[in-house]
């Protein structure tokens, strides 16, 4: 069991003040093994928060990011699954599945992690499975109009990976549960 | 009159009193195993007589004293048992006083006093009023001091208290009070005196031994304060204002000063509450050299606890006017001792804030008016340098923000600001950090444009360059520390009326727009989201809000935003204006405001063109500029029209060919956007991808020419995944065999390339030719589309 934090767009100090209280006591350090993150901190003071919680941190670059050496994509595999991450300024139109089915064929990963609509949405596709964990601030969007605070905690074990959406609405953590299963052929359809 | 000798003389004699204790106390008891009262008092007498040396320094007297008094033990034994030596113990008592010399006389009558008050026969009182007078016989500072300690020690428990065997009538309790007060005044004149003239080491010196012997003073307070029956009343009455008589009567700034520690320690802090007059009268009183405000520190420190000790005794400090005659003592006190650094006032002040936050929480005009205080005394010094006044001040405005959780309480307090004044630049800075962290740490909410503009009076310090400092002296990671606290800040400013949000964002802007080009990057962002979300909210209402300076409209706020971005230019940061702009194009689009949409967009369009000069800039921008435009619905067709030929022609003009097509066919999107009444132009869309292609082609040429094999055929697989998009979409423009086509170019290529590819586009070929097949065999619309696809 080896569970994998995805968040991103927080947008401090731009466009909010800190993580939400209830977030904050939930993540607690040594609990994570890998954290990856969609970008959009913006500043380092949250890059290192988070390396707090779990010292394997993967970012990519969102375009309010004050450290701009932040690579534009990143894949990395945990257990059986390839995961790629982006921040998703770059597949137009923004938020758009098939352009981001395309992003994880070339990719060519299981998982795909992109984030900058502030929207969570888990998609099963013919070629793997496109999360988006929203805002973790639950930032201001030009594209989504109605944003709560939202991140997922990815549980991998073996060829299955269960994905734990968190969510604040009105005051209080919502949790959710999906699950995936992958084929041992890599990328065929279950 | 003692001289000072060396250590090694004074050991001497100190030896040789011992030896000469030793001696006739071996007599003695001899004398007491024969029961031989005459030789027993000789010899007692002698060996008292080694108390009589004036040579030794207190510590070593203390010595000689405490072996006689071991023998004196045994001697009251021996008085007490009638039957060993045959007298009365009124007889005796009268025998003892033909001793020669007064000390050891004196010392024999305390003894067989002792036995004396045992034995009955005689009133406690009566007794110890003697013994009293007597010691006065002794006038030797140590000698007495020590004498009169020992009447102190025999008599402990012997006085009349109520409850005591001792008791006598009605007036018991005053008659020990009385004994103990004699004996303290006493003692307090023979300490006063162990003086002695001579210059600055010998007075320390003094100093020193006088110390030693305080505690001998000192502890007929803590007697008074343990008898029995003496309660509230005769506190008043009689104990406290004879000890403060001769506190002040006395003169003697060592004594007053631990005299009045004393008394605010021994007495329990009732007392101290119903006495306050006479106490803070007392403190006024004392020698200008004396360290008032220490004992006055410890007096309101010792009544805050009192006060946290349980909320029924506030209605006390109440009652008695605390506050009012606290403050007043210590106005007074400041008033008067003009040398007293400004450090011990702003400690005097911190100690009395602490009291009044907890014993008046809810008075605020108090708090205020401690700050006053703080306010006028420092006001009369010229500049404030000292670092640790300085901290007592930061202490001084940290409580306040610390005992209300809330901010906004501090925020009333008239004088906070008055205070800050006086700190220097460093330190206000400081107090700006501190006031932010409470905001943020409390979850604080700031919600009126009044509160706001206080609240930005105080952290001035953050916001603009005081007169005197230069902002390029800063530390890099300070400063952005700080103006990264002042961006958090800003999302704590709210108000769910849009009327007064819209005040709150103008009095930000107003104060942030003094900030400077370091300071803006930081804190225009932050500003800028805080108006859109307004503009949302004022969206999502019906009809408009006419606010008094500014009607709290969506096309108003625009105004403010667009001039707010502008300021940027100063900076100067064109990447950062560019997407703020493109956020507010955004925006605008929503709010159905063509004009303000266009011209917002025309700004991001110009900053492009003539700032953003680095290629990996440039392709960030555009990804930007045509993922915005794609999105937005407001634009009438010429408007559309203009901009997206715009966004077209810069993205044909990126650096980098691989950029470049990326690029052009992103732009395809702009032609076909998948809502109800989206555009749909397929042509134009497919003219794009048709572009895109040529630009890979030309890669692909360069590729060959530079480095003699064709280069990666990702481009390539990226275009098909768009054609097979646009397919998918309904695009009617894009048929079977344009794909079909695509897919054989791509074959070719790779194999071109004599198995030179790279790992990137083999998996990627794959894995978009695994879809298609996957689609065909989905059988439906979808399936038969695809059916003429022959892989």
């Amino acid at each position: 069991m080896v569970l994998v934090l995805a968040l991103g767009d927080l947008h401090v100090p731009h466009r909010a003040a800190d993580l939400p209280p209830k977030f904050k006591s939930m993540l607690v350090p040594g609990k994570i093994q890998h954290i990856i993150c969609t970008g959009n901190l913006c500043i380092k003071e949250i890059h290192d928060y988070l390396k707090t919680i779990c010292p394997d941190l993967h970012i990519v670059r969102g375009e309010f990011d004050e450290d701009a050496r932040y690579p534009e994509s990143k894949t990395l595999t945990i257990g059986q699954f390839k995961l790629g991450l982006c921040h998703g300024h770059q597949v137009i139109p923004w938020g758009d599945l098939d352009s981001l089915a395309m992003l994880q064929r070339q990719l060519d990963v299981d998982i795909l992690v992109t984030g900058h609509t502030h929207q969570f949405t888990a998609y099963k596709h013919e070629g793997g499975v496109v999360i988006n964990p929203g805002s973790a601030t639950g930032a201001y969007s030009s594209i989504n109009q109605d944003v709560n605070p939202s991140f997922v905690l990815m549980d991998i074990d073996g060829l299955r990976v269960t994905i734990y959406v968190y969510e604040l609405i009105d005051g209080e953590v919502k949790v959710d549960k999906i699950e995936f299963k992958k084929t041992s052929t890599t990328n065929s359809a279950p | 009159m003692r001289t000072f000798a060396g250590v090694e003389d004074e050991d001497k004699w100190l030896a040789e009193g011992i030896a000469g204790i030793q001696h006739n106390a071996f007599f003695m008891h001899r004398a007491l195993d024969a029961n031989n009262l005459r030789e027993v008092l000789k010899y007692s007498v002698l060996m008292l007589s080694e108390l009589r040396t004036s040579k030794l320094s207190p510590q070593k007297y203390y010595d000689l004293y405490m072996r006689a008094f071991d023998q004196l033990r045994q001697l009251e034994i021996f008085f007490k048992d009638e039957s060993r030596h045959g007298l009365p113990v009124v007889d005796l008592y009268e025998l003892v006083q033909h001793a020669g010399n007064i000390l050891p006389r004196t010392y024999l009558l305390c003894t067989v006093g002792s036995v004396y008050i045992k034995s009955k026969q005689a009133p406690s009182k009566d007794v110890l009023k003697d013994l009293v007078e007597m010691c006065r016989g002794v006038q030797h500072p140590i000698r007495g001091l020590f004498l009169r300690s020992y009447l102190a020690q025999v008599s402990r428990d012997k006085l009349p208290e109520i409850g005591s065997d001792y008791e006598g009538d009605a007036n018991t309790v005053m008659d020990a009070v009385e004994f103990v007060l004699q004996n303290f005044t006493e003692m307090n004149k023979l300490w006063v005196r162990v003086q002695q003239q001579g210059p600055g080491t010998v007075r320390e010196k003094q100093e020193k031994e006088r110390n030693e012997l305080r505690d001998l003073v000192g502890k007929n307070l803590h007697v008074l304060g343990q008898i029995e029956g003496v309660d509230l009343e005769m506190y008043k009455e009689t104990v406290l204002p004879r000890v403060v008589e001769q506190v002040v009567n006395c003169k003697d700034e060592l004594a007053q000063y631990y005299l009045m520690e004393c008394i605010i320690q021994v007495f329990p802090d009732e007392y101290h509450l119903q006495t306050l007059d006479t106490l803070l009268t007392a403190c006024t009183q004392l020698m200008p050299t004396v360290d008032t405000k220490i004992v006055l520190t410890q007096l309101m420190d010792r009544l805050s606890n009192y006060a946290a000790s349980s909320p029924d005794v506030l209605h006390e400090f109440l009652q008695v006017e605390a506050f009012a005659k606290l403050s007043n003592a210590i106005g007074k006190v400041i008033e008067t001792q003009l040398e007293m650094p400004i450090v011990g006032a702003m400690t005097l002040f911190v100690s009395l804030l602490t009291f009044t936050l907890r014993v008046h929480p809810d008075r605020l005009d108090y708090v205020d008016q401690v700050l006053g205080a703080c306010v006028v005394k420092l006001s009369s010094v010229p500049k404030l340098e000292d670092a640790r006044a300085m901290k007592q001040v930061v202490a001084l405005l940290s409580a306040p923000l610390e005992k209300y959780n809330d901010i906004v309480t501090a925020l009333t307090l008239s004088n906070y600001p008055r205070v800050m004044d006086h700190l220097d630049d460093g330190t206000n800075k400081v107090m700006a950090m501190l006031i932010i962290q409470s905001i943020m740490k409390n979850d604080s909410c700031i919600s009126t444009a009044d509160k706001v503009e206080v609240l930005f009076e105080l952290i001035k310090g953050l916001i603009k360059d005081l007169d005197g400092t230069n902002t390029e002296e800063l530390d890099e990671e300070d400063f952005q520390e700080e103006q990264n606290s002042v961006a958090r800040l800003i999302h704590m400013l709210d108000n769910e009326e849009p009327e007064e949000m819209l005040k709150i964002i103008c009095v930000v802007r107003k104060h942030l727009m003094t900030g400077g080009p370091r300071r803006l990057p930081f804190t225009v962002p932050p500003l800028v989201f805080s108006a859109l979300r307004l503009v949302r909210q004022l969206e999502s209402q019906d009809g408009d809000i006419a606010g008094e300076d500014v009607p709290a409209t969506p096309r108003a706020v625009f105004q403010i935003l667009n001039q707010t971005i502008e300021v940027l230019s100063s900076v100067p940061c064109p990447e950062l204006a560019l997407r703020l702009y493109l956020q507010c194009a955004e925006a605008a689009s929503d709010c159905d405001l063509e004009p303000v949409a266009y011209e917002l967009f025309t700004q991001a369009f110009i900053l492009y063109e003539e700032e953003i000069a680095d290629s990996k800039e440039q392709v960030t921008a555009i990804h930007l500029i045509v993922g915005t435009l794609q999105r937005i619905n407001v634009f009438g067709v010429e408007n559309r029209d203009t901009l997206t030929h715009k966004a077209t022609g810069y993205s044909a003009r990126l650096l980098k060919k691989p950029d470049q097509c990326r690029a052009v066919y992103a732009c395809s999107h702009l032609f076909w956007v998948d809502d109800l009444d989206g555009i749909k132009d397929g042509e134009r869309a497919l003219l794009c991808l048709r572009r895109a292609l040529r630009i890979a082609n030309a890669a692909q040429q360069m590729a060959n020419a530079t480095r003699g094999n064709s280069g990666p055929v990702t481009l390539f697989v990226e275009i098909l995944n768009k054609y097979i998009y646009f397919f998918e979409k309904g695009n009617p423009h894009i048929t079977p065999s344009d794909i079909q086509s695509l897919v054989e170019l791509i074959n070719n290529e790779m194999q071109s390339d004599n198995g030179n590819t790279t790992i990137h586009s083999d998996p990627f070929f794959t894995s978009t030719l695994r879809y298609i097949r996957f689609q065909k065999q989905k059988g439906g619309l979808m399936g038969e589309k695809y059916d003429p696809i022959k892989l």
